[in-house]
């Protein structure tokens, strides 16, 4: 027989322990390995490898992000890379802003790709950037603004389903080809980059590093808190329900396209912070991170640790990101095979993903079924 | 021959009565001066030479662009030499006749330089206007009216006096016109020729008149007769207005042609998207793997059948139809019957489908462009009109493009296969208790679909680099044609297709491809506000659920 | 194709500012639904041709009619599921509830139980029950939505009354499909809606259990206005209670179940073709 999990508490299936309690203990001791270790010793961590991990726990925020609107609202974004890129733009531009006469050219105010393109002034919607808080405001509030317009639009006019899909694929390939343009003042192809450094501290010192990841760290334990707070809350439930029966819920006298924008928004600017903490520990920004394949990816890492169990996409997005690390790096040709391949394997074989299948596997075992224990 | 030999002796006779002093001796004096050192001097020469009409211009004028024309060193003689083995057989210039072989070192060259040879050409082209093929004579009345030299008036009245061909005499025409506008005296000549010149709408044209209209560096107006530029203006405003026609014509064009494409690659796409709810995301690979077999196909004909090859393209469609087809219907038995009802994670495997063919495909043909012909037929342009031609190989998949949509029109009208997939489209279950092999269907549709698609990409691989990445390139805009034109029915795609394909063509000029690319995105997504179902979207109880 | 698109949502409306109420509707005050010469076309085929109804404030309706003859369109109109070509419709005698969505018109007290049972599947019973269960349906006041103790006693006494007290923590998906009706009847309950919408409550079910659902029904109609979607004959018989005959889109027919069965146009209908 199928029970219900309890819901109502914030930490109770044993899963969102471990979640947590891993990614405090992994924002205490990498640092402090990195730092404090001698770098001879076994138990050094490198700074490439500080970095390479804080780019999956941006990653894992992400798909945190994605897994609240279509692992619980059944809103399958496929633009949702557009979100992150524009948190990263907004944090790219501060960064720029930060360079000041330090660039190439040495202007004290344009960054160098304007003096390159003979600008004479900064556009205006550059200014303010030079202020750490107003470009962390511009983070969550830029991509917060485009998913309320977008999904305003969409969720209004009931827009479901793989028309949904569709149009947000079209939303992010439209900003692919736009950030590609020299004029609109985002370097165009190239992108932001060449950054040095963010309050102050260097970019490429190993002190900055360690303590972007305790803070990427740190955002995905907030984050992975807030979501099971509001996935845990009656609002989760009403999410759960315009997931499987839309209309039903109508019936009851819900708004749905208001339940769906709140989600979508939230989940947008959770993806923006994504992108900010994800742009000083790669250091550049260009406008590939639009690309619709980009965000279908994001996609695949939910699917793979399983959509609808919170630290299932966290677990996802860390294990495909290790997998494309290591291929990449072993066999490039091979990596393509495999993702392709994991997105049918995945689909057809196991449509729940590792949580969802070790919950069902599992169903008789308590320890597993609580480390699963999420809402399906 | 016979008409040859007329067309010559006419223009031969007409330019000896014009100019009675031309004469034998001019002739030699001519071939002469030729050799001289100064370029002045061979300029001179080579413009009395072609302006003297005798017979003999032509040949020795043509030698010379060619560097045939030699002097003998042992008696001055001007020969034409042709090479043989190691020295030449040479011709008398003035009589024409065989004078046997001489070697290298017995003859001297003819000196030209490339000032000159722009002078021969200019005389070349006076000189051709009798040519017996109108092709030639047409490519000489364009040279002069490049040239435009003032001597050229009587040759070109006398031919187009004498001219048959209606088209090359509308070049003469032309000629004739810019020449007598840039040469003679008489303001009311001039005049004539402004108004013979709006008769053609041609950007050459157009740089000719507005040469009129031109300020010297301190300002004042070239032309100092009034009426000569009030009929430049008007002429001016009469050829501005025909371009701006013809530009907004050739948009049409251009705009129906990639709504052709958008309709061949978009249309496998509806009806699996119908039939089955599904949206097949490797769809784009399906028109990528058609491109390759398209290019498998050549690849036969040039090592097998090389004289064959225009009829590759005969054997390439079926060919794209078959292959994508079965790849489509074994990618529906093999992945997506097992998703049914879940057409997000249908999505996803499809993707993954179209990643791994495109990095199969990168793998055996490797990540560049592969080469893929045209046959004659389709290769070359029409030009209808000035700034407006019309290339052969978007007119055929225009075509094409209708023919297949009319094939498959009748299939789903008139099959019982059509008839059993217009029941599935609208209520699936309600077909399937009616005893309809609902999965029979699903899998002819997804191999239809795919095969469809497989033609679009033969049809492609005429205009587009032959890719792995061909399909991405496609994909979204016909995501977008299907979301525009509603589902359920074909008339839909059709409409899509074309207007995406001409708002597209019509934007470009304003806003710039990509702009304008980003703005149909825009209006697509403000449009299913209005229609959430698309253009010709099925009401009715059954499409709710 | 008609201008409006069904599917679309209006923007909100306030109901005193809606259109002006017929003469007729005021009059009988005691109207609770009222509509009048509504047509809904699809595509030239008229699934609701200028039908005219009315249910009275606390009265228990049956519909029938056969397959096609718009029963279930008729709802999907007063639901706002689907916007008639023309026509009125009141509610209360004084909302438009052409104007309306369809979670508008659930707030305003209109609740509704499908053909196929609809219930919510990966919830429990209980989150079933306390997602329909009045009140502020915002957003906001959903993420700090807490139960209170008068609405859990609501909820028990709720699902004493569709005999799923045992079932309270198990899934919905894995009800039968007799209780899968219960508990949507149960969720109507919690909605305590001023009128209902039952669509065929006994479909697939055994004979006791479709004794029951009639019990449950004239229960509810004791302290709720009722209209029941029926075509089980022995059921609407059980529900004892004025019946309306729908044939093509409009109203053929109406009165005591005995007088329909001797109306020469029900016979036909029913059984001439």
């Amino acid at each position: 027989m199928l029970l219900s999990n309890d819901h109502g508490r914030l930490l109770s299936p044993l899963g969102a322990k471990i979640t947590l309690g891993l990614l405090l203990a992994a924002g205490v001791l990498v640092p402090l390995l990195n730092l404090a270790v001698p770098q001879d010793s076994v138990f050094h961590v490198p700074t490439y490898l500080v970095s390479l991990l804080g780019k999956y726990l941006c990653f894992a925020l992400l798909a945190l992000s994605v897994d609240l609107i279509w692992g619980y609202c059944g809103i399958l974004s496929l633009g949702h890379g557009a979100f992150f890129a524009l948190g990263g733009y907004a944090m790219g531009m501060h960064l720029m802003r930060q360079i000041g006469d330090r660039g190439v050219y040495g202007h004290p105010v344009l960054p160098d790709f304007m003096v390159f393109l003979n600008w004479k002034e900064l556009p205006w919607y550059w200014y303010g950037f030079d202020s750490f808080p107003f470009a962390m405001l511009m983070v969550v509030l830029v991509p917060g603004l485009l998913a309320l317009v977008f999904g305003w639009l969409a969720f209004r006019s009931r827009v479901t389903g793989v028309y949904l899909s569709i149009i947000t694929q079209a939303m992010t390939f439209a900003l692919l080809l736009a950030f590609f343009r020299n004029d609109m003042g985002f370097g165009g192809n190239n992108g932001l980059t060449d950054f040095k450094d963010l309050l102050g501290f260097d970019l490429q010192s190993d002190g900055t590093r360690a303590a972007l990841f305790a803070t990427s760290a740190l955002a995905l334990a907030l984050a992975y808190l807030l979501c099971r707070w509001i996935v845990g809350s009656k609002l989760g439930r009403v999410l759960i329900a315009i997931r499987d029966a839309e209309s039903r819920t109508r019936f009851l006298g819900y708004r749905v396209e208001f339940y769906k924008l709140f989600v979508f928004v939230l989940s947008a600017m959770l993806a923006g912070i994504a992108g900010a903490l994800y742009v000083p520990q790669v250091g550049i920004i260009n406008p590939s991170e639009f690309s619709p394949a980009n965000s279908i990816e994001i996609v695949i890492w939910v699917a793979v640790g399983g959509r609808g169990y919170l630290h299932g996409a966290i677990l996802g997005a860390v294990l495909v990101n290790y997998a494309k690390t290591y291929l990449t790096g072993a066999a490039p040709e091979i990596w393509l095979f495999f993702l392709g391949g994991l997105f049918i394997a995945v689909t057809v074989f196991m449509p729940k993903g590792i949580i969802g299948s070790l919950e069902q596997v599992s169903a008789r075992v308590p320890l597993l079924a609580r480390v699963a224990g999420g809402r399906q | 021959m016979f008409r040859k030999v007329l067309r010559i002796s006419l223009v031969a006779v007409a330019l000896a009565v014009l100019l009675p002093a031309a004469a034998r001796a001019d002739l030699l004096q001519d071939l002469q001066a030729l050799t001289e050192k100064s370029n002045e001097t061979k300029a001179a020469a080579v413009e009395s030479l072609a302006a003297g009409g005798h017979e003999r211009a032509l040949p020795i004028l043509e030698a010379y662009l060619d560097g045939q024309l030699f002097q003998v060193k042992a008696d001055d003689r001007m020969v034409i030499g042709e090479e043989a083995g190691k020295g030449y057989r040479i011709f008398d210039a003035v009589t024409g006749e065989a004078a046997g072989e001489l070697g290298k070192r017995k003859l001297r060259k003819v000196r030209i330089n490339n000032r000159l040879r722009q002078v021969v050409k200019a005389a070349l082209g006076g000189l051709t206007l009798g040519s017996a093929d109108p092709a030639a004579r047409m490519r000489a009345a364009d040279a002069v009216f490049r040239s435009a030299p003032a001597e050229m008036v009587a040759p070109l009245e006398a031919a187009l006096a004498s001219e048959e061909n209606a088209r090359v005499a509308e070049r003469l025409r032309r000629a004739l016109a810019a020449t007598r506008l840039v040469n003679a005296e008489d303001s009311a000549l001039r005049v004539a020729a402004l108004q013979t010149l709006a008769d053609f709408t041609d950007p050459d044209v157009r740089a000719v008149v507005a040469g009129v209209l031109r300020n010297d560096d301190a300002g004042a107006p070239l032309e100092s007769d009034a009426a000569v530029r009030a009929a430049a203006q008007e002429t001016l405003a009469t050829i501005e207005r025909a371009l701006e026609f013809n530009r907004f014509l050739a948009s049409i064009f251009q705009g129906i042609s990639l709504g052709s494409v958008l309709l061949l690659a978009a249309i496998g796409l509806a009806i699996t998207f119908g039939v089955m709810g599904v949206i097949n995301m490797a769809h784009g690979e399906m028109v990528m793997l058609g491109a390759y077999t398209t290019f498998v196909v050549q690849e036969v004909f040039r090592t097998s059948f090389p004289g064959a090859f225009d009829y590759s393209l005969a054997v390439a469609i079926p060919a794209g139809f078959l292959v994508t087809g079965l790849v489509g219907i074994g990618i529906e038995r093999g992945i997506i019957r097992f998703l049914y009802g879940r057409p997000l994670e249908t999505l996803l495997a499809t993707w993954g489908l179209s990643l791994i063919l495109q990095q199969l495909v990168r793998s055996i043909f490797g990540p560049t462009n592969r080469e893929v012909g045209n046959p004659s037929w389709m290769s070359g342009a029409w030009e209808v009109a000035g700034g407006l031609t019309l290339t052969y190989n978007r007119l055929w998949i225009i075509v094409f493009a209708l023919v297949v949509f009319a094939l498959l029109m009748a299939l789903i009208r008139f099959s019982s296969y059509g008839l059993q997939m217009r029941a599935v489209t609208q209520n699936r279950p309600m077909a399937s208790s009616m005893g309809i092999r609902t999965g029979w269907v699903d899998a002819m549709t997804f191999g239809l679909g795919s095969g469809i698609a497989g033609m679009a990409g033969v049809a492609l691989s005429q205009i587009d680099n032959v890719s792995p990445n061909l399909g991405q390139g496609y994909i979204i805009d016909s995501f977008m044609v299907v979301v525009f034109g509603g589902v359920g029915n074909l008339w839909g795609t059709l409409v899509g297709a074309f207007s995406l394909g001409l708002v597209n063509k019509f934007l470009e000029p304003y806003a710039g491809a990509v702009l304008g690319k980003i703005l149909v995105l825009v209006v697509v997504i403000l449009f299913i506000q209005k229609r959430p179902r698309g253009l010709f979207a099925l009401r009715g109880r059954a499409v709710e659920n | 194709m008609s201008e409006a698109a069904p599917e679309m949502a209006p923007a909100e409306v306030e109901p005193s500012q809606l259109t002006e109420v017929p003469a007729a509707v005021r009059a009988a005050a005691d109207t609770i639904l009222y509509m009048d010469g509504v047509t809904v076309s699809f595509d030239g085929f008229k699934a609701l041709n200028g039908l005219s109804l009315y249910v009275l404030a606390g009265e228990l309706r049956a519909i029938i009619g056969p397959n096609g003859a718009g029963k279930t369109t008729m709802m999907d109109v007063i639901t706002g599921k689907t916007r008639p070509d023309s026509g009125q419709v009141f509610f209360q005698g004084e909302t438009d509830l052409t104007k309306l969505d369809e979670a508008a018109i659930a707030n305003l007290g209109i609740g509704r139980k499908f053909q196929k049972p609809t219930v919510f599947e990966s919830h429990s019973v209980l989150d079933n029950l306390e997602l329909a269960l009045k009140g502020n349906r915002g957003v906001l006041a959903s993420l700090l939505s807490r139960l209170a103790a008068d609405q859990e006693a609501r909820i028990d006494a709720v699902l004493e009354r569709i005999a799923l007290q045992d079932q309270r923590r198990q899934l919905a998906g894995s009800l039968s499909h007799g209780q899968k009706q219960w508990l949507e009847i149960g969720m109507l309950l919690m909605q305590d809606p001023d009128l209902l919408l039952v669509d065929e409550p006994a479909a697939g079910m055994t004979d006791a259990e479709t004794a029951k659902t009639a019990e449950m029904l004239q229960e509810i109609a004791r302290s709720h206005s009722v209209v029941v979607v029926e075509h089980d004959m022995e059921f609407i018989r059980a529900l004892d209670c004025h019946v309306t005959v729908l044939h093509e889109g409009s109203v053929l027919a109406e009165g005591s179940l005995e007088s329909l069965q001797d109306n020469r146009d029900v016979i036909e209908v029913y059984l001439g073709r």
